[in-house]
């Protein structure tokens, strides 16, 4: 006959089942989110090509006008190519709406409510598959930078520290755009409303030309919103010089971002119908 | 008593001003089908989606095996199996990774994972696609694949809602089949139908559901003695004919017929005494029916004597069955 009595209830209560739970099945569902970028190539192929227009777009374009402001001794793709990396962790993470909000019209978000999952592994799932497909852009980007003129001034491991950053970032902007994917829940419109809130942070940034061109009002946004401080941090770490206290500015909103957004994302995945 | 398997008891829900459900109360017994009926928006997802701990009830309270579904949502998930009406499998992964994902999800131990998913594949009949994409699979196969997720960590209680609707009858019938192995090893099975051949054929007691509320709690078989065994239906040849003949009918036999276009039904205690009547009454009337027919009555019957309308027959995929989704 059918057992009738429950097994024992885990995770409830004691923290650290309760996070040895969410890395557990968070990596469950990163696993599937990977798959299906590995099948579905133009997923990762359309994440590839907007950053190699911009960094080509950039380079070429606006290249000569921008060249001349900069600080002397600075070529145009040594200040760029930081920019891109932020630029494309940030425009990446629309997926993370994107893909949430296509989970949500077929009927494997309701069967993953009803499992005994974490609930938030589902956003630590995508995510955490987001930032492994970041890990790759931004690997693919740093090989067109060389092939462009890029070069690193401030030593491999400084670079590399660059690139964490440009991670962490990438990640703290998934969990914004988890929100979004969970609260507006079909992916088209998940599209529509993440650009016109993306396309402000990203131009209006130190990421492809320096604020100082810009009118004074608009300086005033542009030096203290978050792509600008972690564009700042990563080329400091490229370029070299005093990086401690910008690092520290850019990793405050990325704990900022994610002590804000990751609750709200939870709260969403638990109400939403 | 035998504690019941689920318990439902006032359960409400309202989005907004739509109440989805009304005051809804039933019991399921252990290792028993029991089945919820009812046509498109009635109420039977969700129903489901309350005990699958989805969706929190607005008023009124549901058990599984005991357990709240909402002050012990973590327990109830480790009992229960949920079988949507879309087929709820990743597209993109194969038919065995999608398993093993359920199967990680779930928290079977690791070694145990991959034969479970194997010996499912081969139960379902997918194990020669079992490494193709979903995408690539009919839709008979993903409905099948979908039953068979929710049966990976072998839940004591299943959720099937509307299992076969959009199968085709040999696909239906080894589904039927499945269901009843599962019910002789135990498993509670609760299912959603709009097919009442479906409940009839599956389950041992039946709620008929209709517009949020209850309409009927019963076996399929008392519910078909309650209102005669046999149905006649006479077809005439015109709307105005059927009207007369029901009024002759009514006036002179006491037994009154539904009329539904040119068709007039009845569900008689005596049904082959009662034809002669109607026969030579109508005849003396100048009131030939084009055909006349005497079968079994069906719960669809059943349906139409409680509601007064028909259930909508027929595949329907439509998403506003779903229940919550605005």
């Amino acid at each position: 006959m059918t057992t009738t009595t429950a097994p024992h209830t885990h995770a409830a209560g004691q923290p650290g089942r309760r996070i040895a739970a969410t890395v557990r099945d968070g990596l469950a569902v990163a696993w599937r989110n990977l798959i299906a970028l590995r099948r579905v190539p133009r997923l990762l192929v359309f994440s590839t090509i907007q950053p190699l227009v911009f960094v080509l777009m950039f380079r070429y374009v606006f290249g000569g006008v921008v060249g001349p402001s900069l600080p002397p001794g600075v070529s145009y793709v040594d200040f760029l190519i930081p920019g891109i990396f932020v630029q494309t962790a940030v425009f990446g993470s629309m997926n993370t709406a994107i893909g949430l909000a296509t989970d949500m019209q077929t009927g494997l978000m309701e069967r993953f409510r009803s499992l005994p999952m974490a609930r938030s592994a589902v956003l630590v799932g995508r995510t955490t598959a987001d930032l492994a497909r970041n890990v790759f852009v931004v690997a693919l980007m740093t090989g067109v930078g060389f092939a462009l003129g890029f070069r690193i001034h401030a030593g491999v491991l400084a670079f590399l520290g660059g690139v964490l950053l440009v991670l962490a970032f990438g990640f703290a902007m998934s969990w914004i755009f988890a929100v979004v994917g969970m609260a507006v829940g079909d992916p088209e419109t998940a599209q529509a409303a993440a650009f016109p809130v993306l396309a402000p942070l990203v131009f209006a940034s130190s990421a492809f030309v320096p604020v100082h061109t810009m009118p004074g009002w608009l300086q005033a946004f542009a030096n203290h919103q978050p792509v600008s401080q972690t564009a700042q941090a990563v080329r400091i770490l490229v370029l070299g010089g005093p990086a401690t206290s910008a690092v520290w500015q850019a990793l405050a909103w990325d704990v900022g971002i994610v002590a804000v957004f990751a609750p709200l994302g939870v709260w969403f995945y638990r109400r939403a119908v | 008593m035998e504690r019941p398997a689920i318990k439902v008891v006032g359960l409400s829900k309202h989005f907004g001003s739509l109440v989805a459900l009304d005051q809804v109360d039933f019991e399921v017994r252990p290792g028993a089908v029991f089945g919820l009926l009812g046509p498109n928006g009635a109420g039977k997802t969700t129903v489901i989606r309350i005990l699958t701990t989805i969706l929190h009830p607005s008023a009124g309270r549901a058990e599984v095996l005991g357990h709240d579904v909402v002050r012990e949502a973590a327990t109830v998930r480790r009992l229960i199996g949920l079988a949507g009406q879309y087929a709820a499998v990743d597209p993109n992964l194969t038919g065995r990774e999608n398993l093993r994902l359920i199967g990680r999800l779930t928290q079977l131990p690791r070694s145990r994972v991959r034969p479970r998913a194997s010996a499912l594949l081969e139960r379902f009949d997918l194990a020669a696609a079992a490494d193709r994409p979903v995408r690539t699979y009919s839709g008979g196969m993903r409905r099948r694949l979908d039953v068979a997720a929710a049966l990976v960590p072998e839940p004591p209680v299943l959720f099937l809602d509307e299992p076969t609707t959009g199968l085709d009858p040999q696909s239906r019938n080894a589904l039927w089949e499945l269901i009843r192995e599962l019910v002789s090893d135990g498993t509670t099975v609760l299912l959603t139908t709009q097919y009442l051949e479906e409940a009839d054929q599956l389950a041992e007691r039946v709620v008929v559901v209709d517009e949020g509320r209850v309409i009927a709690d019963d076996t399929p078989a008392a519910l078909k003695t309650h209102l005669g065994n046999t149905v006649i239906e006479l077809d005439m040849d015109d709307q105005s004919d059927a009207v007369k003949a029901a009024d002759v009918i009514a006036g002179r036999l006491g037994e009154t017929p539904q009329v539904e276009g040119t068709r007039l039904r009845l569900s008689p205690r005596n049904a082959s005494g009662l034809l002669r009547g109607i026969l030579n009454l109508l005849e003396a009337d100048g009131l030939v029916p084009r055909t006349v027919a005497v079968r079994e009555s069906s719960l669809d019957d059943v349906f139409l004597a409680l509601t007064g309308h028909r259930t909508q027959t027929g595949p329907t995929t439509d998403s506003a069955n779903t229940g919550g989704k605005p």
